[in-house]
């Protein structure tokens, strides 16, 4: 088998693949909270993502990403057999897991497939899990299984109401707080407005909470500073810092808008508009 | 011929591409000289019988001896003169200091009483080191027998390439780990195609390969592997990771969007050939007006990049005078030519942005020299109440890098100085870790290829002696 071979593809739900690719060197040393960085060929962009989990015996790391743009649509027309020109990794600070007693752990959309080893790793440390995911529609929940059997309780958020309760996350976890149970630590991890709600939610009743960062990232070993984000108003580089910070300390907006700075860049130039426009 | 008729030949002129032209593609700006054109070029050597050239050479490599050669027509013998002493002449040839070192100590440039006046060794190396990859038949390297002697090398910049090329020609079979997807460090990331095409670097890479040295992409050495597990695996280990952690400037407004460490910008350009964008995949931010904050080789590479990808002003803001710029000349020279414009005497006090996050433009104070500091050079000193704004939409901090702390992160009993660079026997390259040999940016700080090549020689040396047990 060749090194770095899609050996086996799933399609969880739309737009939502799974992966597992062999990589023995990263899976012999990955630790939960760490991301690879991706590219389908040499033209390809460099692309993270967390490993949601490793087989080491069989050498093997498993992916899921979520088709967004030009790069995702490359990687979900892949097929099993092929192989990819790279993976690099393990990457990133792995998650501080210790026992600290009640946890709750949220995912949002996509934000389940890297909640899910860190919420494993916690388990397994004794801690007794809360979990919450919340997807914009029933077809878009992944996880789901896996989360549950991990979960003392799992409650499950949709938009539109066609699984769970109908709503967000944190109105799941306002209520949870409000019910009085005790958390000790919680974890969000989804797109940017939920973990930044998350934050502001439990801030309020001072639960420490953690989230893990997605920002645009090139190396992802700390070389070009392209990742950075204040935190507690200090520069910090998320690929070698984080990807996981004090939630209640990370600079939110900050963090929404690099997230977004190739968003319109890159569809200007995709319809192949004139330079004026640029 | 007599000195005098040698001291009346002009300087050769290596042709170039026109500013106007090469401001729209990424092919190099100069061009090479022909056989004739190095052949007088070489003839204004005055053949010192005492060289200063050689000894501001950091390899020594035998400059009369070469361009002698040279002037003979003698070429192969040229080039074996150059390679005796330096592995990559094709890339020093581009990329060294030359007016700081070897040339700035030439008997003709100090009979002209300009330095512009020297002979041209830079630009005959590069001509030796073209002239080779053009008629390179077959691999004349001798390759001693196997020492059945294993070393791992760390990172592929020139101080690595140069310790692997140099112990696989003694017989010790050698593999590279490099944490990005292609070999070369700063020569394939930072410094760009005009200056350095990249297809010199894989060649050398090629020839590396031909000699039986491997290379192992992707490899992050303290996360895929440890520095332990090479340690068992091989008999010495070199540690050439170069200073890739970018300094920045620490004003209000650093994070906003479109602003760039120069190792994001060219990384995004040159690796990753943003240049060439939609057909690679990584984008990067155009702008009219573009400020880059810096003096050095780095921040000329990042200004003309930005010119090449259609920045109208693409501007230099340093806080000392011309006279202090830490660039090379020849690059502020074609920096100057392509009409990038130097904001001297400024330094940065504040980013601003629009609603969106979006740089407008840079708040910048004017400065004076004042006494000379601890690097000999004039302290800038800021004007009170001088400061405007120039408007712009990219802003490219280039003002330095420190030793990338990846690796040390994960080993702690390798020993580090304060400024994070790693601590060695300077005559051996040994780290405080037995085996272990470092040398480059690493240890040197931010330096230049041909001191990264040079440590690179000296560990390679060293590695060798553990391995043996051979004494000097
Ligand atoms: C540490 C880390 C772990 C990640 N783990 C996962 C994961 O397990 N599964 C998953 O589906 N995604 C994950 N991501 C996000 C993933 O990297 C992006 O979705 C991907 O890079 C988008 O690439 P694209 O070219 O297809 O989209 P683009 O066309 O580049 O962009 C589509 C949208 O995504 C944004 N974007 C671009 N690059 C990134 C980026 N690196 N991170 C976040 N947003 C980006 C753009 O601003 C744009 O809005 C992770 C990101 C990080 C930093
Ligand atoms: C833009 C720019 C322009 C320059 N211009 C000039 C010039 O004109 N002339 C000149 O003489 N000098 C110039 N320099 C400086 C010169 O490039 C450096 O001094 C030289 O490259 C240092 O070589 P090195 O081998 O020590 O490290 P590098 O070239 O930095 O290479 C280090 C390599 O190690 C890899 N690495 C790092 N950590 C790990 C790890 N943990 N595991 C595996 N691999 C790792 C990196 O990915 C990289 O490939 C320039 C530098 C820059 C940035
Ligand atoms: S991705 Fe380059 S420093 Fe983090």
């Amino acid at each position: 088998m060749s090194l770095y071979e899609i050996v086996e593809k799933t399609c969880l739900a739309p737009r939502v693949y799974q992966w597992f690719v062999q990589a023995p060197a990263i899976a012999d040393k990955h630790r939960p909270g760490q991301f690879v960085i991706i590219q389908t060929t040499e033209n390809s962009e460099r692309i993270p993502l967390t490993i949601v989990e490793s087989r080491k015996e069989q050498g093997l790391i498993r992916i899921i990403f979520q088709k967004v743009g030009k790069s995702t649509s490359d990687m979900a027309a892949l097929q099993p057999g092929d192989s990819l020109f790279a993976v690099a990794g393990p990457l990133g600070t792995p998650t501080h897991l210790d026992m600290f007693g009640s946890v709750v752990c949220i995912g949002g959309g996509i934000g389940a497939a890297p909640l899910l080893p860190i919420a494993r790793g916690l388990k397994e440390r004794g801690n007794q899990i809360t979990g919450i995911l919340g997807a914009r529609s029933k077809e878009l929940l992944i996880l789901e299984p896996e989360m549950r059997e991990l979960s003392k309780k799992l409650y499950i958020t949709t938009d539109d109401g066609s699984a769970g309760e109908k709503g967000f996350v944190t109105d799941v976890l306002k209520q949870i707080i409000e019910s009085g149970q005790h958390i000790d630590q919680v974890v969000t991890i989804g797109p940017p407005v939920m973990m930044k709600m998350t934050a502001e939610t439990t801030r309020a009743h001072a639960i420490s909470t953690v989230a893990s960062l997605n920002t645009i990232m090139v190396d992802g070993t700390g070389m070009c500073g392209g990742c950075r984000i204040h935190v507690n108003d200090e520069t910090k580089f998320v690929c070698v810092d984080g990807p996981e910070f004090d939630a209640h300390q990370v600079d939110w907006d900050e963090m929404l808008k690099r997230q977004n700075i190739y968003r319109d860049h890159e569809c200007r130039l995709f319809r192949n508009q004139t330079d004026e426009t640029l | 011929m007599k000195n005098k008729e040698r001291l009346l030949i002009d300087p050769v002129k290596m042709p170039e591409q026109e500013p106007e032209t090469r401001i729209h593609n990424q092919k190099e700006v100069p061009l090479g000289f022909s056989l004739d054109q190095a052949k007088r070029e070489a003839l204004r050597c005055l053949q010192c019988k005492n060289p200063k050239c050689v000894e501001d050479c950091p390899v020594n490599i035998d400059i009369p001896r070469f361009i002698g050669q040279i002037a003979e027509g003698d070429i192969t013998a040229a080039v074996r003169t150059v390679k005796e002493k330096n592995v990559f002449p094709s890339i020093c040839g581009r990329v060294c200091p030359q007016e700081e070192q070897c040339q700035s100590r030439c008997t003709v440039g100090k009979i002209h009483k300009d330095v512009d006046k020297s002979v041209g060794i830079g630009r005959l190396e590069r001509f030796v080191a073209d002239w080779d990859r053009a008629h390179y038949t077959e691999n004349t390297v001798r390759v001693e027998t196997k020492t059945g002697k294993k070393a791992a090398v760390v990172g592929s910049g020139p101080a690595g390439l140069t310790v692997a090329g140099d112990l696989a020609k003694k017989g010790h079979s050698v593999t590279v780990y490099e944490a990005l997807h292609k070999p070369g460090g700063v020569l394939i990331y930072g410094i760009p195609e005009f200056r350095l095409p990249k297809a010199i670097v894989q060649q050398e890479v090629e020839n590396l390969e031909k000699l039986g040295v491997q290379f192992r992409y992707n490899a992050i050495i303290g996360n895929t592997f440890t520095l332990q597990e090479l340690r068992d695996e091989y008999d010495t280990v070199f540690i050439g990771t170069g200073a890739g952690l970018p300094r920045f400037l620490n004003v209000p407004g650093e994070n906003l969007l479109g602003v760039y460490s120069a190792n994001e910008y060219l990384t995004r350009a040159n690796l990753m050939r943003a240049y060439d964008f939609p057909n690679s995949d990584t984008p990067i931010l155009r702008d009219e007006r573009v400020v880059i904050v810096g003096g050095g080789n780095v921040a000329m590479d990042a200004a003309r990049t930005a010119r090449r990808l259609g920045a109208e002003h693409s501007m230099i803001v340093y806080r000392r005078s011309l006279d202090e710029l830490p660039a090379r000349k020849e690059e502020v020279h074609h920096a100057k030519e392509e009409g990038i414009e130097f904001h001297l005497l400024r330094n940065p006090v504040e980013i601003f942005g629009d609603e969106q996050g979006w740089v407008t433009g840079i708040q910048v104070i004017k400065m004076q020299l004042g006494e000379p500091d601890e690097s000999g050079r004039r302290r800038p000193i800021p004007i009170p109440d001088s400061e405007y704004k120039i408007d712009c939409g990219i802003v490219i901090v280039a003002i330095g890098n420190r030793p990338n702390p990846l690796l040390l992160k994960e080993t702690p009993e390798l020993q580090v100085r304060d400024k994070g660079t790693l601590q060695i026997t300077p005559e051996t390259g040994e780290t405080s870790i037995p085996g272990v040999f470092s040398g480059g940016d690493i240890v040197q700080g931010a330096a230049t290829v041909i001191l990264a090549m040079g440590d690179g020689r000296k560990a390679a040396e060293a590695m060798h002696r553990y391995m043996t047990g051979e004494q000097e």
